[in-house]
């Protein structure tokens, strides 16, 4: 089984709420200080999911991501998990791309690699919450695809994904090759080891360009976004919260279903 | 450029009947169809569909599509990828609205991607612009930490999907008139390339989540699986539900079917009780909607208690007894 694992670098998204901050001006988000970006929760969870079918079924893990030099960070770390390689596709022409951008980038170089029997992305990236990447790379290369998967099983040649549901799940047996987006039920990735940090980072981490990727000036960058961005602000909050005290918790309990009683929500 | 004109509701089932979530985008899709001064259809797929169209008609929908097919929950979302993309392709609408449901979630990308056009997803607002006539699309962007607003001038027809319970349901008025116009659903069978083996529904007990008056939800503060019989039982009395956020879903200490926030249930009860929940934005992207939000967490510096009316801070585990024993006496359980 050869994995492609398309990984997106962005600002933490566990940061408290109180640190994040914008610039209207610009309509950007202002990187918190002294807080280090990160690989997408989602993607990273891909990646694991990439893992266990390594464990299973061998093969090789290539990890993908569009993005500037600090990116590379995030590709040493899905090495440093057990990826075999990883190639950071990166050129000016690229800025400011979107998903539809994004997801044509990846494309080619998904194209270029041509050796494959599976992409896989995390099931949004949690800065911009879109979910779409994945989706437009399945239609760009004319691949069959299933989204928000669980688990993926590879029984006679072909993939048993496990689909999450609402309600449940569905499980969706698909042709290799393919492309799957990997939800958060997949649980805990795997912790860096030492030797894959140490290996990870002796590898060298190619870098493809818009020349590499022979990639059409009019699908990629700021100018051929499908949405325009007209206005990003922090939403106000309109609930005042009222601390009930007491001298234990007991007696605070007690004090607020008295008071949820005159407020008249009980 | 064909002429695009008018929103279409890829619209969803549950037994027959239009989906909360549906008439919530009828409601919405009528506002941006009398904003543009034109139709406002609808497209379901189902069987037996005759009195459901006429349920969207007197809900404000100017003309219903009807096909005769397998239900969303029960079909393979290739399938009906390809369903919507050749009705679309024949409809021409300015606008193609779905819900962020699994179907939503799945099928709107692609679908922008085949046409392609423009997408948005997980949209809480949807108005048109009165001088340009573009639908601005908001949506919350960083988990919840910010929201966006976002036009796009240049592609039609413009595919959104709207957030569950952001907009009010629309409400039925038997006079309003309408059109039924079936439509065909055939699809070219070799281009199917997946198969759908299983459809599992892990049946929740009891009340819904989405339609449940007072839910207790648990996140990761509650440590394990066993700290939930509390929150079960506090739920339990006040005639409520559970619920739960990534953690424990992640964690596998409850079923994924209870999580609620950005990749879960979305729901609006009249009192919504957080124990142990530290209010990370994608949480509260499913619950905001509630009447009234009580957090009960030992860290007083928890995000939670910037969004909740009344707080607690303490050890739930010491808390939610004598909340549990208070209420037992004052329902006289």
């Amino acid at each position: 089984m050869n994995i492609i694992v398309c990984i997106k670098q962005i600002p933490d998204p566990e940061i408290p709420p109180a640190k994040f901050k914008l610039d209207i001006e610009s309509k950007r988000v202002i990187p918190p200080e002294g807080i280090p970006p990160v690989i997408n929760p989602y993607d990273e969870q891909a990646v694991e999911l990439a893992l266990r079918l390594k464990d299973k079924y061998g093969g090789k893990i290539t990890v993908l991501t569009v993005g500037s030099d600090a990116a590379s960070n995030i590709v040493k770390h899905a090495l440093s998990m057990g990826a075999d390689q990883g190639i950071v596709l990166n050129d000016k022409a690229f800025e400011d791309s979107d998903s539809f951008s994004t997801a044509y980038i990846l494309s080619q170089a998904i194209r270029k690699i041509g050796d494959y029997d599976l992409v896989l992305c995390g099931r949004q990236a949690a800065d911009w919450d879109e979910g779409l990447v994945g989706s437009i790379i399945a239609e760009n290369l004319g691949l069959p695809l299933v989204t928000l998967a669980e688990a993926i099983d590879v029984p006679d040649g072909e993939l048993s994904v496990k689909q999450v549901t609402l309600e449940g799940y569905q499980v969706i047996a698909v042709p290799i090759p393919a492309v799957v987006t990997v939800s958060n039920e997949v649980g805990r990735p795997r912790l860096p080891s030492g030797w894959g940090i140490i290996s990870a980072s002796q590898k060298q981490i190619p870098v493809w360009s818009a020349s590499d990727l022979d990639a059409d000036p009019s699908k990629i960058g700021a100018s051929a976004a499908r949405r325009k961005l007209i206005k990003l602000f922090i939403p106000v909050r309109e609930r005042k919260c009222e601390i009930i005290e007491g001298e234990t918790e007991a007696e605070a309990s007690v004090k607020l279903v008295d008071r949820l009683i005159k407020a008249g929500v009980i | 450029m064909a002429d695009y004109k008018g929103v279409l509701i890829c619209g969803e089932l549950i037994e027959g009947k239009v989906t909360t979530t549906t008439k919530e985008l009828i409601s919405t899709g009528r506002k941006l169809s009398d904003g543009l001064n034109q139709l406002l259809s609808l497209l379901l797929i189902g069987q037996n569909l005759q009195e459901v169209a006429d349920e969207a008609i007197s809900l404000g929908v100017d003309k219903v599509y009807i096909g005769d097919g397998v239900p969303y929950a029960e079909s393979l979302p290739e399938r009906y990828v390809a369903i919507i993309s050749n009705v679309c392709k024949q409809i021409e609408p300015f606008i193609i609205l779905f819900g962020q449901t699994d179907m939503g979630r799945d099928i709107a990308p692609r679908l922008a991607a085949r046409l392609r056009t423009s997408v948005c997803m997980d949209c809480v607002e949807l108005t048109i612009d009165p001088d340009t006539r573009s639908l601005l699309q908001t949506k919350p962007v960083y988990g919840g930490n910010a929201v966006a607003v976002w036009a796009s001038e240049n592609y039609q027809p413009q595919v959104v999907t709207m957030r569950p319970r952001a907009s009010a349901p629309a409400e039925p008025d038997t006079s309003r008139k309408g059109e039924i116009v079936p439509v065909t659903v055939k699809v070219d069978d070799s281009k199917i390339k997946c198969k759908l083996l299983e459809t599992v529904k892990e049946e929740v007990k009891g009340i819904k989540l989405e339609e449940a008056k007072v839910i207790v939800t648990g996140g990761g503060g509650i440590g394990g699986s066993e700290g939930f019989q509390l929150i079960k039982e506090l739920a339990q009395i006040l005639g409520g539900t559970i619920g739960i956020t990534r953690v424990p879903c992640d964690e596998g200490w409850m079923p994924k079917s209870l999580e609620i926030g950005q990749t879960g249930h979305i729901v609006s009860p009249a009192l919504y009780i957080a124990v142990g929940v530290s209010g990370a934005p994608q949480h509260l992207a499913g619950c905001s909607g509630s009447k009234c939000i009580i957090a009960i967490n030992k860290d007083p510096e928890a995000h939670i208690f910037k969004e909740a009316d009344f707080g607690i801070v303490g050890d739930y585990r010491k808390a939610l007894p004598s909340l549990i024993e208070k209420c037992k006496a004052l329902f006289a359980i």
